[in-house]
């Protein structure tokens, strides 16, 4: 019997109406566990109102090879941002 | 055939190439390497080196300190101890993490230091004698290691530069309250007070060659600048931090042990006097007061807890099981 | 003030965190060594405050001779392997939350009480999920698991008898600890131990001051620098 534990990531929420943000990752035997070794771990300083724990393989992330089919149709949508706007000086609350 | 061969292997090395220029690019653009990235096979070796060491010396660490939590003279003094070594097991685990994301476990990287192949700060080699030591380390250790790591917070690789910007910003405690304690013994009793010196003498050495061998024997160091895993060289940092501590030396009332240390006009720093580097690469060997009893401690503590985690996991497996049972059912 | 019940709740507390403490550098895995230090720091916080309420905190951990001393046996007895440490924090936290719950209102306790049960809920829990992982983990964890209950079992009738200040009704809090501890046990497939939880030999106990034999070295190990240097501040 193997004593490894899986990996987990960690997802902590810092303050009510953020949202959660990677906080790195740890090793647990199981769920329950984890989110109390990240609870320790990650939110000792008082850093976090809630926890989120996700086995890493289960996880899937986009290829950094593909990065530019991936993600090159957001970054010619310029309209998508605030700033692609231009709006006379002095109007407020734009 | 042995054309197909040829523009196969070309296909290759253009694909090597494209990739170094990138990865170069990158680095050069002070742009972070994440995981994922392609990266030379050298710099992912150079890295999960460097961080396992890191790790290492965290966990190890905690010994010398822990060596005192229970005799700690004050229960605020013993709360900041064990709040300190506390930090340093959570240290030790962010590092673990940063090297994970090389493909490297920490079961794979703890056999590793069990087995003596990989190494941690000969720092931690020398005893905590006194209580003072406790506060000699915090002064002197952490602020040799914060000197060392602040850098690390921009280094290339981006998993061990955020690790390291979570280290930096918890650690700031940790020299502080070593420099309070020295000071409040330094103030205190004639007993306290040589308590004070005597710690510092013992551990102003050992924490100047924490800085590494100097830049011209360094093997490792061009590489690392060059990849900017490092940003400053062994002999810049190693001035840095003694121009540092002499005048809070001064404050604390305390000497530090070196006759030749002195302000040179010139050159804006202080000159300060030779190394014994011979002493250095011993305690590196394994022959300093400490390596075998911390090794054997952490071998201990590792065997006598895998029934621990063994049993942790197998009851994972029975729940899982009993979850596929009922679902099926 | 009567200052017994603040030295009683306080020196658990105190010794309990000593003890855990121990476990620095020793811990199975990391995790841990991070979790079973949050406790330890938490009843630390916690020994601080009520032994402020009785005198100096400093002069009373570390200047009282052993029979001064007025903590549960329970909690001073050594950490033995893992699995003794968790039926120890099990027997105790549990034992631990439902005080501190009845005393949420006590003119004296209460404030410190519902600050300090939030903390020793979350003790409870880590010794509730770590008994079910030895319990129902594998024959050598569930063996050790079984082996750390039966040995602490003789300490815990202890925990009931009334302490001078806590006005509390100790039968009842006794009954739910029973319910719970049971609870946990038997879902961790594990006996609940058939000793008895008191007898003769307990008589003048912990709280009167009567202590086991290896508190005397713990003390002296905690209290030998401050002793060394009388007078003096750290």
């Amino acid at each position: 019997m193997s004593g490894d534990w899986p990996l987990w990531e960690v997802f902590v929420r810092s303050r009510r109406g953020l949202s959660h943000t990677h906080a790195g990752s740890l090793h647990a035997p199981d769920a329950e566990l984890a989110l109390r070794n990240a609870r320790d771990l990650y939110t000792r300083r008082s850093e976090g109102v809630s926890i989120w724990v996700v086995p890493s393989t289960a996880i899937t992330a986009s290829s950094p090879d593909e990065k530019d089919p991936f993600f090159e149709p957001a970054a010619d949508k310029p309209y998508r941002h605030p700033t692609f706007y231009e709006i006379p000086d002095g109007v407020k609350h734009l | 055939m042995a054309t197909v061969t040829d523009a196969g292997q070309a296909a290759v090395d253009a694909a090597q190439a494209a990739h170094t220029a990138a990865f170069d690019a990158a680095v050069a653009a002070d742009e972070r390497i994440e995981p994922r990235d392609w990266m030379p096979d050298a710099y992912r070796a150079t890295l999960v080196r460097q961080i396992a060491q890191h790790a290492h010396s965290e966990i190890i660490g905690m010994q010398p300190e822990a060596n005192w939590i229970t005799r700690a003279p004050s229960l605020r003094r013993k709360a900041i101890l064990m709040a300190k070594v506390q930090d340093e097991a959570g240290h030790g685990l962010y590092l673990y993490s940063a090297a994970e994301t090389l493909g490297t476990s920490r079961e794979e990287l703890l056999d590793k230091l069990h087995a003596g192949r990989q190494k941690y700060s000969s720092i931690f080699n020398y005893p905590t004698l006194t209580w003072a030591d406790v506060g000699a380390i915090g002064w002197l250790v952490d602020g040799a290691a914060i000197t060392n790591q602040v850098p690390l917070c921009r280094c290339s690789y981006g998993p061990y530069a955020r690790a390291m910007v979570r280290i930096c910003k918890e650690e700031s405690f940790h020299q502080r309250q070593g420099y309070e304690l020295l000071l409040t013994l330094s103030r205190g009793t004639e007993a306290q007070h040589a308590m004070a010196q005597d710690a510092v003498d013992r551990w102003w050495w050992p924490s100047l060659m924490m800085f590494g061998p100097p830049d011209d024997e360094s093997s490792h160091s061009a590489q690392s600048m060059a990849w900017k895993i490092k940003r400053h060289s062994n002999d810049e940092l190693r001035q840095r931090f003694v121009d540092i501590c002499v005048p809070q030396a001064e404050a604390l009332g305390l000497t530090l042990p070196d006759p030749d240390l002195k302000w040179n006009e010139e050159r804006g720093q202080h000159d300060f006097g030779a190394i014994d580097w011979t002493e250095f690469w011993d305690v590196l060997k394994g022959n300093g007061p400490c390596n075998e009893q911390r090794i054997s401690q952490r071998r201990k503590a590792h065997d006598e807890g895998a029934w621990v985690r063994e049993a942790a996991a197998a009851h994972a497996a029975k729940k899982t099981a009993r979850n596929e049972q009922e679902a099926t059912a | 003030m009567d200052t017994g019940a603040a030295l009683a709740l306080g020196d658990d507390a105190l010794v309990l965190s000593h003890r855990l403490a121990e476990w620095a550098g020793h811990a199975p895995v990391l995790e841990e060594e991070v979790a079973l230090a949050n406790i330890a720091l938490d009843l630390l916080g916690q020994a601080r405050i009520l032994l402020s309420m009785a005198g100096d905190e400093d002069e009373l951990a570390y200047l009282r001779e052993e029979r001064a001393f007025r903590n549960l046996q329970l909690v001073e007895q050594p950490n033995g392997d893992f699995a003794h440490t968790i039926a120890r924090q099990l027997l105790f936290s549990t034992y631990q939350r439902f005080l501190y719950e009845a005393l949420a209102g006590d003119p004296v306790f209460g404030p410190l009480a519902v600050k300090a049960v939030k903390e020793v809920a979350y003790h409870q829990d880590h010794a509730e999920q770590w008994t079910l992982r030895l319990g129902d983990g594998t024959e050598e964890s569930q063996g050790r698991m079984q082996r750390g209950l039966d040995a602490l079992w003789r300490f815990t009738g202890e925990m009931f008898r009334p302490v001078e200040g806590l006005a509390l009704n100790w039968q009842k809090l006794e009954e739910r600890w029973l319910a719970s501890v049971t609870a946990v046990i038997e879902r961790a497939t594990l006996r609940v131990p058939g000793g008895p939880r008191t007898g003769a030999w307990a008589a003048g106990a912990g709280r009167e001051g009567l202590h086991t034999e290896s508190f005397g070295r713990m003390l002296a190990e905690m209290q030998h620098l401050h002793r060394s240097h009388p007078g003096a501040s750290w």
